[in-house]
């Protein structure tokens, strides 16, 4: 059915996986570089995609790397950073038109091209004297990377989100932010962060991902003779052994700002992670609690109740977290949390049917079919499997959601505890208006 | 049915009109796992002054009620339409925009039940007082949202800077005090007008058989009664062609502050063909400067004026057209400044044959990296469609626009006098 056509193979210091299709009229290269979170390296690994952006030896400032972009018929590059349960990953992203779509008279091969210049821009940034990034770069790019930083703060759901993780992951890897530390910024420079990058390359797990229409073979031989490091993946479990922290009361948070709208974040620990069998009914959960507009939380906080335009939950896959998140009144803060706070006992109690279940999962398996319908959907869902270190193919993972039963999810529910309550609300007296000049 | 092939991009498309006046387009694609449908009417919140359906007389309805009938077509007497998609297992949204109300879902699997779903909940509406009174409260929070919102009030902020007539100035859900005063017989009147077939357009991308998915909508439409419509009289003020104010200053507790530079670009209606040319230009001209790959984003950037969100975006549409330039800058007073003095210096710009090309390459590459995307496809397919322009037949037009045309534009493209500047500051 959606059956997923993924080759594997371990070289180069590498693992290339390959997936064949002709539903797109692009082709997708993904470089993955993936290390355990760390609190002395976060802001250079954060820093990096910023500074790799700005140019490489042969297309040496930002506009000349983007010009020849455009001249492959508007290519895409984007290079990011994100938190995985306890890794941190660098993506490399390239996205090339299909040749077959294009009228090219000349016979160029922008596939080919597409490969040296991601290798250009990995293995070649622009260098100072071949041990430094340019420090005019650096120098601006921290600034960009500390607005970044500071621009969060006018994101109210993200600011939440970043605060209730913060509080509630004390003392834990996770709790370093994806983007890093303002304050760490000023030890950076130039040859400090090249020096990390160097070791990014060679120590790094590294996954390279190439999803289109291609002659498979032809593509593994230019990717062989295009992209070499020494390194040896490591097959070893990554999962650290950070114990189980259950809270015997919930900690209560609230933050006061000048919002004209309150955000209500709740974190509960699932202590069930993608790996482990009972994942899947743990998804099942999330889809009858919070993840759907048909959820219990959509249904009470919204639809009932008016309190709210949403009311969600998500998962935290890696971690094993669930995040409940919603936009309310500030003086709804008591009634909301105990609406939310209900619907997660009346799962615990089985209060639902089976042809809800049997519905959830129909919407699950629904979206997870959207996701494989979609070249960076099919990457990331893949990428998962690496980062837990599992190997289930999708139809297997597809069939363990079917099987899932009630008795399933009451046991999984009864695994779920509330950890922390976060609460961004209006300071006292605010007036509702904002002001015109 | 009609068949069109576009062999270059590889792409079919059926269209027929119904009887009973709905447009419809199918594009079948059996490749794909996904099918996105698509059920749009031509009515925005900027069609606040109207003649109702079957009367004489104009008149003007409470702002954001657009928005608000959005959100209650999903609510029938006995039951939540989230449901019943959620049965057929697929996700439905809805959004308004200045000038659409667009209803979708997205499915892989039961796709002709899903399409009937979608054109029976949105053609059989039902309103109640209660039900109507219950809504405030959700869209109240809506509203509140945006407000906290930097990005979001940039955006309307620039809007109204530029629009001192034209209800596009109107924020699309309206305001809390607007929304208080809507009532179920002000829902009646706007969807009995608005929502009629000849005024709207359904558009399905994905995995089905083109003939009998026509055939299953004809009969689906084949079951109402709809009575007979005229054109739709809607009435909007005269709008001058220069901007309303030259520079907005809004108050919000930001840490970094934003600035957009806006750029009023149309205020008549277009004929079909100067509408692309149009739009298509405007695009090409503003990522010839602006992209990574552009001389002023360059010069932005050097001067320690620009952020990591800097953006901008184009459009044009029905009688409106505009172009926001901006993100967040530490000095919104400087970036306001360079970036006039930048607009300005086009006048005397202009484009070589060669970086027209690369232009052109871009813009067919992305587009077609954009036709990836079923959303997209239907998305592009029933705007260009309202606006009178085959959607794929953009690939011809955009490799057909000559150097001249281009280099035409420029020279008139900004005047002083079309540019606002929306700032939003902590103090």
């Amino acid at each position: 059915m959606d059956a997923i056509n993924e080759k594997t193979i371990v070289t180069n210091g590498f693992r290339l996986h390959m997936i064949p299709t002709t539903k797109y009229k692009t082709i997708h290269f993904v470089v993955k570089f993936k290390a355990l979170l760390n609190r002395e390296t976060i802001t250079t690994r954060a820093l990096l995609p910023y500074v790799l952006r700005q140019g490489t030896e042969n297309y040496p400032t930002e506009r000349k790397l983007q010009i020849k972009l455009d001249e492959l018929y508007g290519a895409t590059l984007s290079i990011d950073a994100a938190k995985k349960g306890n890794h941190h990953i660098i993506s490399f992203r390239l996205e090339v038109a299909n040749d077959k779509l294009i009228n090219e008279t000349n016979n160029r091969s922008l596939i080919e091209e597409a490969i040296n210049f991601l290798k250009e821009v990995i293995f070649a940034p622009k260098t100072v004297e071949q041990k430094s990034f340019d420090p005019q770069i650096v120098e601006r790019e921290k600034k960009t990377l500390q607005h970044k930083i500071q621009a969060i703060a006018d994101d109210k759901m993200a600011y939440a989100n970043m605060r209730l993780i913060s509080e509630m992951c004390a003392g834990e890897l996770y709790e370093i932010p994806v983007y890093g530390y303002e304050k760490d910024l000023g030890n950076i420079t130039a040859t400090s962060a090249y020096e990390y990058y160097q070791n990014m390359l060679t120590e790094d797990d590294l996954d390279i991902y190439i999803l289109g229409d291609f002659d498979q073979q032809l593509l593994q031989n230019t990717i062989s003779a295009t992209f070499q490091r020494d390194h040896q993946p490591t097959e070893h479990d990554v999962e650290l052994t950070e114990g189980a922290t259950i809270r015997k009361d919930v900690k209560e948070v609230i933050e006061k700002q000048p919002v004209q709208q309150a955000k209500l974040h709740l974190g509960y620990r699932t202590n069930t992670t993608f790996r482990d069998e009972d994942y899947a009914a743990l998804q099942v959960f999330n889809g009858l609690y919070g993840s759907f507009p048909s959820s219990k939380l959509f249904i009470n906080v919204r639809e009932k109740n008016s309190l709210a335009y949403y009311a969600a939950s998500r998962l935290e896959s890696h971690k094993g977290l669930l995040i409940v998140f919603s936009g309310i009144a500030s003086e709804d803060y008591e009634k909301a949390r105990e609406i939310i706070e209900l619907q997660m006992e009346a799962m615990k109690k089985g209060d639902f049917t089976e042809q809800e279940l049997s519905e959830t999962k129909g919407l699950i398996m629904s979206s997870l079919r959207e996701t494989l319908d979609h070249p960076q959907g099919t990457i990331e869902l893949l990428y998962q499997q690496v980062i837990a270190n599992t190997k289930l193919t999708i139809n297997e993972y597809f069939e363990r959601i079917n099987q899932v039963t009630k008795e399933d999810i009451i046991k999984i529910a009864e695994k779920i505890h509330e950890d922390t309550v976060y609460l961004l609300t209006a300071e006292e007296g605010q007036t509702d208006e904002e002001n015109e000049l | 049915m009609k068949k069109m092939n576009y062999e270059m991009i590889q792409e079919t498309v059926y269209s027929k009109i119904l009887p009973n006046g709905l447009t419809v387009y199918l594009i079948p694609k059996r490749e794909r796992a996904k099918t996105y449908g698509l059920f749009t009417t031509n009515y925005g919140s900027m069609d606040q002054t109207f003649v109702p359906i079957g009367e004489e007389e104009p008149i003007t309805v409470p702002d954001g009620i657009a928005h608000f009938l959005e959100h209650k077509l999903f609510e029938k007497e006995d039951r939540d339409v989230f449901a019943d998609f959620g049965r057929l297992g697929a996700s439905p949204n809805a959004y308004t925009s200045f000038t659409k109300t667009a209803y979708l879902f997205s499915a892989t699997d039961n796709i002709e039940a899903n399409v009937e779903t979608l054109l029976d909940f949105v053609q059989d509406p039902y309103f109640s007082e209660a039900s109507v009174e219950k809504e405030k409260g959700i869209i109240t929070q809506e509203i509140k949202m945006y407000d906290d919102q930097p990005d979001w009030q940039s955006f309307i902020g620039t809007v109204q800077g530029m629009f001192k007539n034209h209800p596009i100035k109107i924020d699309i859900a309206g305001t809390v005090e607007s929304i208080q005063t809507i009532t179920k017989d002000d829902l009646y009147t706007c969807y009995h007008t608005f929502y009629h077939p000849t005024n709207m357009t359904l558009c399905v991308v994905g995995n089905f058989e083109a003939e009998e998915m026509m055939t299953f909508i004809e009969e689906n439409q084949m079951k109402k009664q709809f009575v007979q419509a005229n054109e739709i009289k809607r009435s909007f003020p005269e709008e001058p062609a220069e901007v309303a104010m030259k520079e907005r200053k809004i108050v919000m507790p930001v840490s970094i502050a934003q600035c957009t530079v806006g750029v009023k670009e149309v205020t008549t209606k277009l004929s079909a063909e100067e509408f692309i040319k149009r739009d298509l230009l405007q695009e090409i001209i503003l990522d010839y400067y602006f992209s990574k790959a552009g001389k002023f984003y360059e010069k932005l950037y050097d001067e320690n004026l620009i952020s990591s969100n800097f953006s901008f975006s184009t459009t044009v549409d029905r009688n409106f057209g505009y172009s926001l330039i901006g993100g967040q800058t530490t000095e919104p007073d400087r970036f306001a400044d360079k970036m006039i003095e930048l607009l300005l210096s086009t006048n005397d710009d202009s484009l070589s044959e060669e970086t027209f090309l690369r232009l052109k390459n871009k813009k067919l590459g992305r587009l077609l990296r954009a036709m990836n995307s079923l959303e997209y496809l239907a998305n592009e397919t029933i705007h260009y469609h309202i606006n009178g322009i085959d959607f794929f037949q953009l690939s011809d037009i955009i490799q057909s626009l000559t150097l001249d045309e281009a280099n035409d534009f420029l020279k008139d493209w900004i005047t002083e006098d079309k540019l606002t500047v929306c700032k939003i500051v902590a103090k």
